[in-house]
Formats: C-alpha cells, sequence, structure tokens
C-alpha cells in the first residue's frame, strides 16, 4: 500500500499487489473479487473516476443463459455456467433481476425456418427449457407485437437485470474483501522488473506480481504493453431508445429477433427499472470515445420498432444513449494466461460478459493458479453486501412504511419520476463506493433517469450531490 | 399501515389550477374537507422559479412575479381553509377516487369523494425530441434551468443555445441574463419569430437576441461538458455549429398526465391529457381535471381560472346537484390544430372555462378563419384578429360551438 511520507503527502508507488486487475467494469470487478477471497493482496484499477462507467455501463442488461452460444465455446460455457453464479448471488446481494422470460419471433420464413436449428443449439448448450410457438401464442405472449409474426420459440430463462448495480455490487465486495479499488488510473505502461509489473498511470505507479487486464475496450491496447499484438478490439457501438414506463404493459418479455452474424440484432426488453427498450444497432467504429447517438441509428431503430411493436413508438422516448461493445477479430472470449509475464488476457468479453462475469472470474482464478500464483482460499469473509433495490419488481424505499417511519428520508421523494428518495441519495453519497458524479449517482440510484430528464428534480439532486461534497 | 385521511376534495398539485380550486372549494364545505396534495417542498407550482413579472392578470387583476404570484395563491388557498401537504408524492392509486401518497411522515391513503388533477405539464426534454450526439452537462429544458437558477442559485454556464421561441423561451432567456450567461442564438424551426416576440412582454425586452428561424437542431457536441450545437437550415440544408455550454429546450409541452394514465381515464387525442367534458370531468365519476394538464401549456392565470370553474362543478357533484353524466359530443380538432380541450360536450353541462374553446395549432396561421361544423352543418365561423402560432393555444370564443346539439354527431372544428 501507499506509504505516508513525513509532510503528509504521499510517496508515488503503490504496491505491490499480489495481483492488480485492470478494468473496473463487471468483469475485473468479479475478478478482483474472487481474488479476493483468497490470501492475496489485490488491486482493482479503472482509468475513470467510478467503476463500471465504461462499456459495463450501457449494457442490454439481459441475464442470458447462453441458449444460443456457439456450442463448445469458452463463451458458451462460461455465460451457462455465470447465469447460475450471478443467479444465486443477484439473490444473495439484491441486484435486482426480474424473470421475464424471452421470446425469438420469426418474422420471415427463413426466420422461422432457422427456429428448429436454435432450439436444437440451446439443448447442444445444455439449455432444455425452449418451446416452440405458433404465431397465435406468440401474439397471446406479447399482444402489442406488429402483425406479420409467424411463429416464435419462447426461452424462459433470459432475464432482465441491473448491470449497475452488479458491478457496483461486485466491486464493493471486492473492497469489503480488502481490495484496493484505484480510480482515475489508466494504465500507460507496463514494465517488467523484480518486485513483479510496474503499472504507469497519470497518478501514480501500482506495482503488482501478477496483472490481470480486464481493459474492456482498451483490453488490445493494454495487451500491447504486455508485449502481445493477438487481437485488435473494434468498438462496435449500439445505439437504445429507452421509452416511458407508461409503455411498460406492452413489452411483458424480452422480444429477441433470430439472431445473425451481426449479433443479436434489434431486441425490444422491459428494463429492470420498469421501462422498455428498444435497440441496440451494431455499428464498427474507430474512436474508442464514442458514445454519441446518430440521427443514422434513431432512424433505423425507429423503423425497426414500428414493425416490431407499433405501438410503442406512440410512447415518449425517456432517454437515448449509446454503449460500445468490445467486438473482436474471433468467435469467442479470448482469455489466456501468459506464465512468464505473470499475466491473464480477459479480452473479447462482449455483451454476454455481464451473465458470464462470476464464472469468468473463476476462470480466471484458475488460469492464474495454473501459471503458479498459489491461491488459498480465505477462511474469514465479510458477508456480501447488501445492495439498494432499484428494480421495480420489489418494494423500493418509498412504499416502505417501516423504513420511512425509522427515518422520514426515505419518504421524501427528491426525483418524482423515478422515486428516488433523499435517504437514497444519501446512503449513495456515504457508501463505500460513492458515486464521483451524477452520473455516478444515477447509476447507483436512479435519480435523474426518469421522463423528466431533470425539470424537476436536477438542481435538488445537484444540491445535493453537491452539499456532501 | 397507511394513514387514511377522507377529505371530501382531495387536490393534486398545488400550483395556479389547485390552489385557486381549492381557495374557491374550501369556503364552501366544512371545515378541513379540502386537502392539496404537492409533491414539491414548497406551493406553488411552475411560478415559484419563474422569477420575473407577467403573472396574476387574468385572475388576481394585478401584475405580479411569479414566486409573488405563487405566494398570493397559497396564501389565500391557506386562508380559505384548505390543507397544503407539500412533500406529498401520490405514487398510485388505491380506488376510483383514493390515493396512495408518500410523505416524509409516512404513507397517507386519501379516500376522497372528489379528485381533482392539476399536475401541471412539462417540457420534452431533449432526449424525448430525439436530438442524436453526445450526452455531456449542459443540456436542459427551461424548468430545470429556472429551479437551478432561482431556486438554487446556481449559473448553468455562460453562453446558451436557446431551442423554441414562444414566451417560455423568452423566460428562459431572461433567466440566463439574470446569471450572467448570454444567449448567443434562439432557433425556431417556424418561419416568423415576430409572431411570438410580437406577443410575449419579456421579448420585447430582449429583442437583441439573434433567432434563427426555420432552422433544427440536428447533433449535440461536447464529451463531458457541452461545447456547441449544430443546427440546420430547413431549405437550404446548411449545417453549422455554435459555439456553446448551455442548450435549452424550451416549450413542446407534455401533460403531467401519468396519474390520469395509470387510472385508465379516456384521453383526448392528440394531447394525451385526460379527456373532459365542459365541466371538466375526466371519464372516471368524482375526478376532474383542471390547468395546463388539460391543455399544456396556457398561461398560469388561465390555468387558475380552470381551478375556479372546477371547483364550482365539484361542488355540485358534491351536493348531488349534477346528474350522473350521459354520453356527450366528441369536440374534434382538424388539422392544423394537434388538440383541443375541453374535448366533450354533454346535455345540461355549463359552457368551458372562461367561455373559450383551447386548441393548439402546428402551423402558424396568420388571419385564422375559425369554422365549426356539425353533422355537416356549419355551427359557426369567425376570422379571430390573432394568429393560430405554434408554440402558444390558440383560444376560440364558446359562442361558435354554443349551439351545437349535444345528443348530435361529432362537433369539428377547423379552419
Amino acid at each position: 500500500m501507499a506509504e505516508a511520507a513525513g509532510d503528509g503527502t504521499y510517496a508515488v508507488g503503490d504496491g505491490p499487489y499480489d495481483v492488480a486487475v485492470i478494468g473496473a467494469g463487471v468483469v475485473g470487478a468479479a475478478v478482483a473479487r474472487e481474488l479476493a477471497g483468497h490470501e492475496l493482496s489485490v488491486a482493482l484499477l479503472d482509468a475513470r473516476d467510478d467503476v463500471g462507467a465504461g462499456t459495463s455501463k450501457a449494457n442490454t442488461a439481459i441475464l442470458h443463459t447462453g441458449f444460443d452460444a456457439t456450442p463448445g465455446t469458452l463463451e458458451s460455457r462460461l455465460v451457462r455456467r455465470g447465469y447460475a453464479l450471478l443467479s444465486a448471488y443477484a439473490e444473495a446481494t439484491g441486484i435486482p433481476v426480474e424473470r421475464t422470460g424471452a421470446l425469438l419471433v420469426a418474422w420471415t420464413d427463413e426466420e422461422l425456418e432457422t427456429l428448429p436449428r436454435l432450439h436444437d443449439k440451446a439443448v447442444a448448450n445444455g439449455y432444455d427449457d425452449c418451446v416452440p410457438l405458433t404465431a397465435d401464442e406468440v401474439y397471446a405472449q406479447v399482444p402489442a407485437l406488429g402483425p406479420g409474426a409467424l411463429g416464435g420459440l419462447a426461452v424462459p430463462g433470459e432475464s432482465v437485470i441491473c448491470s449497475w448495480t452488479t458491478t457496483l455490487a461486485l466491486a464493493t465486495e471486492a473492497r469489503a474483501r480488502g481490495a484496493a479499488v484505484l480510480l482515475g488510473r489508466r494504465v500507460e505502461a507496463a514494465e517488467p522488473g523484480p518486485a513483479g509489473t510496474t503499472l504507469r498511470t497519470p497518478a501514480g505507479d501500482v506495482t503488482a506480481r501478477w496483472v490481470v487486464n480486464a481493459a474492456g475496450l482498451a483490453a488490445d491496447t493494454v495487451d500491447a504493453l504486455f508485449g502481445h499484438d493477438r487481437f485488435t478490439v473494434t468498438p462496435r457501438r449500439g445505439e437504445l431508445l429507452v421509452y416511458d414506463k407508461l409503455a411498460r404493459p406492452l413489452a411483458p418479455r424480452i422480444v429477441l429477433p433470430v439472431p445473425s452474424s451481426r449479433g443479436k440484432g434489434v431486441l425490444i426488453s422491459p428494463t429492470i427499472y420498469g421501462n422498455v427498450m428498444l435497440g441496440p444497432t451494431a455499428e464498427d467504429l474507430a474512436d474508442r470515445g464514442d458514445t454519441a447517438t446518430t440521427a443514422a441509428g434513431y432512424d433505423f431503430l425507429l423503423a425497426r420498432g414500428e414493425r416490431l411493436m407499433p405501438r410503442l413508438l406512440r410512447e415518449e422516448v425517456t432517454a437515448a444513449y449509446a454503449g460500445l461493445r468490445a467486438a473482436i477479430d474471433r468467435d469467442d472470449y479470448l482469455v489466456e494466461a501468459d506464465a512468464r509475464r505473470r499475466y491473464v488476457l480477459a479480452g473479447g468479453i462482449r455483451s454476454t460478459g455481464l451473465s458470464a462475469s462470476l464464472a469468468l472470474a473463476e476462470h480466471v482464478r484458475d488460469l492464474l493458479g495454473a501459471a503458479g500464483l498459489a491461491l488459498e482460499p480465505r477462511t474469514e469473509l465479510p458477508a456480501p453486501p447488501r445492495m439498494p433495490n432499484l428494480g421495480e419488481a420489489a418494494p423500493r424505499p418509498y412504499r416502505d412504511e417501516e423504513l420511512i417511519a425509522g427515518d422520514g428520508a426515505y419518504g421524501r421523494v427528491v426525483c418524482f419520476c423515478e422515486r428516488v428518495t433523499e435517504g437514497e441519495i444519501r446512503d449513495a453519497l456515504r457508501s463505500p463506493l460513492p458515486p464521483a458524479d451524477v452520473d455516478g449517482l444515477r447509476r447507483r440510484t436512479r435519480a435523474m433517469n426518469g421522463r423528466c430528464q431533470g425539470f424537476y428534480c436536477a438542481a435538488e439532486v445537484e444540491a445535493l450531490l453537491g452539499a456532501d461534497r | 399501515m397507511s394513514t387514511i385521511l377522507t377529505p371530501d376534495v382531495v387536490v393534486v398539485g398545488a400550483g395556479p389550477a389547485g390552489l385557486t380550486a381549492a381557495a374557491r372549494l374550501a369556503p364552501r364545505l366544512p371545515p378541513g374537507r379540502v386537502l392539496v396534495l404537492d409533491r414539491e417542498r414548497e406551493p406553488g407550482g411552475i411560478p415559484r422559479h419563474s422569477d420575473h413579472t407577467g403573472y396574476g392578470l387574468r385572475d388576481l387583476h394585478r401584475l405580479l412575479t411569479g414566486p409573488a404570484y405563487a405566494r398570493a395563491l397559497t396564501e389565500r388557498a391557506v386562508a380559505a381553509g384548505a390543507a397544503i401537504r407539500t412533500e406529498a408524492t401520490v405514487t398510485g392509486w388505491a380506488g376510483e377516487r383514493a390515493l396512495e401518497v408518500t410523505t416524509p411522515q409516512g404513507l397517507l391513503r386519501v379516500e376522497a369523494r372528489a379528485v381533482v388533477l392539476a399536475t401541471g405539464a412539462r417540457e420534452r426534454p431533449r432526449s424525448a425530441r430525439l436530438v442524436p450526439g453526445d450526452r455531456p452537462e449542459g443540456v436542459l429544458t427551461t424548468g430545470r434551468l429556472q429551479n437551478l437558477v432561482h431556486l438554487h442559485g446556481r449559473a448553468p454556464g455562460r453562453r446558451a443555445v436557446i431551442v423554441g421561441a414562444e414566451s417560455v423561451s423568452w423566460s428562459a432567456v431572461l433567466t440566463l441574463r439574470s446569471v450572467g450567461c448570454t444567449t448567443a442564438l434562439m432557433t425556431t424551426e417556424l418561419d416568423v419569430p415576430e409572431s411570438y416576440a410580437a406577443f410575449t412582454h419579456p421579448g420585447r425586452l430582449v429583442l437583441d437576441v439573434p433567432v434563427a428561424t426555420r432552422t433544427r437542431v440536428v447533433r449535440v457536441v461536447g464529451r463531458g461538458r457541452l461545447t456547441g450545437v449544430e443546427i440546420e437550415h430547413l431549405d437550404t440544408r446548411r449545417r453549422r455549429i455554435v459555439d456553446c455550454d448551455t442548450l435549452v429546450f424550451t416549450g413542446d409541452w407534455l401533460p403531467d398526465n401519468e396519474l390520469a394514465r395509470t387510472a385508465g381515464l379516456d384521453l383526448a387525442p392528440g394531447s394525451g391529457s385526460p379527456l373532459t367534458d365542459t365541466a371538466l370531468r375526466t371519464s372516471t365519476p368524482g375526478v376532474f381535471a383542471a390547468g395546463n394538464v388539460l391543455h399544456p401549456a396556457d398561461t398560469a392565470d388561465v390555468a387558475a381560472l380552470d381551478g375556479r370553474h372546477v371547483a364550482h362543478q365539484v361542488l355540485r357533484t358534491l351536493a348531488g346537484q349534477q346528474p350522473a353524466p350521459g354520453p356527450g359530443v366528441p369536440l374534434i380538432a382538424d388539422a392544423p390544430f394537434r388538440w383541443i380541450a375541453p374535448g366533450l360536450l354533454r346535455p345540461g353541462d355549463p359552457a368551458p372555462p372562461r367561455s373559450r374553446l383551447l386548441l393548439w395549432s402546428a402551423e402558424l396561421v396568420r388571419i385564422p378563419r375559425v369554422t365549426v361544423c356539425q353533422d355537416g352543418r356549419v355551427l359557426g365561423h369567425r376570422t379571430l384578429p390573432w394568429p393560430a402560432s405554434p408554440g402558444r393555444v390558440f383560444r376560440v370564443p364558446w359562442r361558435l360551438a354554443a349551439g351545437a346539439d349535444r345528443r348530435g354527431g361529432p362537433v369539428r372544428i377547423g379552419l
């Protein structure tokens, strides 16, 4: 750890740690949590000033069964295992999950003919619960679908989850287990030395005996710092439209298109926050920071939406955003250990990485162990954190009589559209990993995410954020 | 368990319409029988943070600033004996006239004999307008801007672009000016800005602000903090980027209709407001609506006078003097109108508030000749001396439609 100098400032170097994990997205946080459950000193680094603020924050937030992965791939195995692990972890920590189920809907004869193959693929992936549906059964499940559906395949296990809470819970638990969460640490160089690798960052060096690269969109750049040249990340922009909560009854299930080689295509999904999401687009970019939305993206989504669910488009859009998926030039996750450099890469983790995160953490742990890192499980670990519920499926503080009776701040609604109370905002600001800005607060509480986009509450929320500083 | 309250009337929203309704109702009912709920810390609604003059002319016959007007209406409601509960958020319905409410003192269930929805209107934010681009800090609505400046005393930036050129847009200019933020440009997709300014008192004071007409916003620029906005001329398609650190989306009003929708009330086509008759009854017996939730957004004093009107109708209902309403005749707004309020005419009902029908035009028509028809018959027509103009409510004298057969076919109003 950093050593305090006599004058109260800190020495430049951090470490040496046993393991440094680069990237505090959902994968890095899961890896850090897993490793911190062993007799190891762990640091979780991120270039940004918050956890889960990169690719992990703008995800379609579906807890995938892995039914449509390519059988035999690492992704197939880890998504399947991760689904079970994350389901249990969500239960233990209060990460909101809603068991909506999904429908694959065929709109053309070709898509209809593909459905049995997808059913077989699901079975090959160890998922046996798919049910073929006639067109009438499809409409019975989602009556608001546009005309022309020919048939479908139900995937009852697909669920919606809060991706923000997932990363935050994992990072919070990593920290509770003793991991250092070092934010604002963009890794610019990695230099081997006798004590391990020294990672150069603008906020000082971090030295670790072992390094895990879970840097998402920057995974190839970081990989190059370790002398590798094996893959390229192409940021794939996915634009999403989030519709008003009043639209939620239109979408009781996730409606998936029959997948193509360009990802899963445009879907309609209920969100864990009670909205309906339409998206994503898929557009390969050169700029790894370009999360702008585009007129072309909107036009594309609106045209698709008009066909999929015309009634949805009569509702107001609450939010539009774009996320970048870390697409790579191969059809599987790329997770490999380099024993000589004491380095593990977890690259090419696309949107399924949310579902696979806990299994990826186990896998990375095992690779580290096989490469020579001594892994001794700690006997006494703190209990997993209990996360605030941001989901609509379970009661939230504004309806909790007992909670309000104990503390009136939980009855003082600050964000009217999302019904976020002063108590929840205060709790987020005092949490072990507090938000660095309004966006961080949004991801921890939902404040300002609603239909008015701050018309009523922004000034109040910003004042609470400022008062805490 | 929730605390159960059983007033005769519960008013949702302590803005001009709700407060005026309460002030009218309270003296005419036994003490303590009128309850006003508002989710904000202070009553008064939008005028609380519109810190310029122009309020109160039609209802109080005085000219006041927004905050002074909000205080005056609050004092009147309190003096009349209405109970006002702030920080009281209505979260849902527990029955046709029963509300679930969250307050810092606990949960309430309010079971009333009559409910008045006076929930107001808000501006359509950038996201709902589908303006593409980055998502930086510095993009606001007027409501958010005025909250920030007038209630929290903070400045948004130094140089602003304002989207819209209607009265609320000029109000935003004044607010920005008060904290030293210049307005570099106003944009409107319409071709004649002066038709707005001519009708807008604040506009006259600030005519030095350039207005780009027939111009739309095509992209927000800036990662982290706003650096500019890209605009496009509708005819030439020429685009340019205007530097700014603040972008205010003004007007483009939406009714705050969530409670109306979750109650399953019939909605008015075009606006999404609860559909009411001229007595301001909604489709659920005992549930009324008043103010800008019905006509987003007219001036505050017009909303207040809705409150006066609805109070009288609520009292008639409570006294059993209003027979159960039969089916009515729909009032239909033809193009270029988007909506009309009220939207239903029933036998035995009164004239609408202020004896005017309120409509919203999608186009500028300088010399509007209004025609009202029913079953192929022209009921009335008149050339009105004010333009039909997007950005402000168009008011049509009731007498043009008063002769409609209240058991006949739909009444159509067009130009």
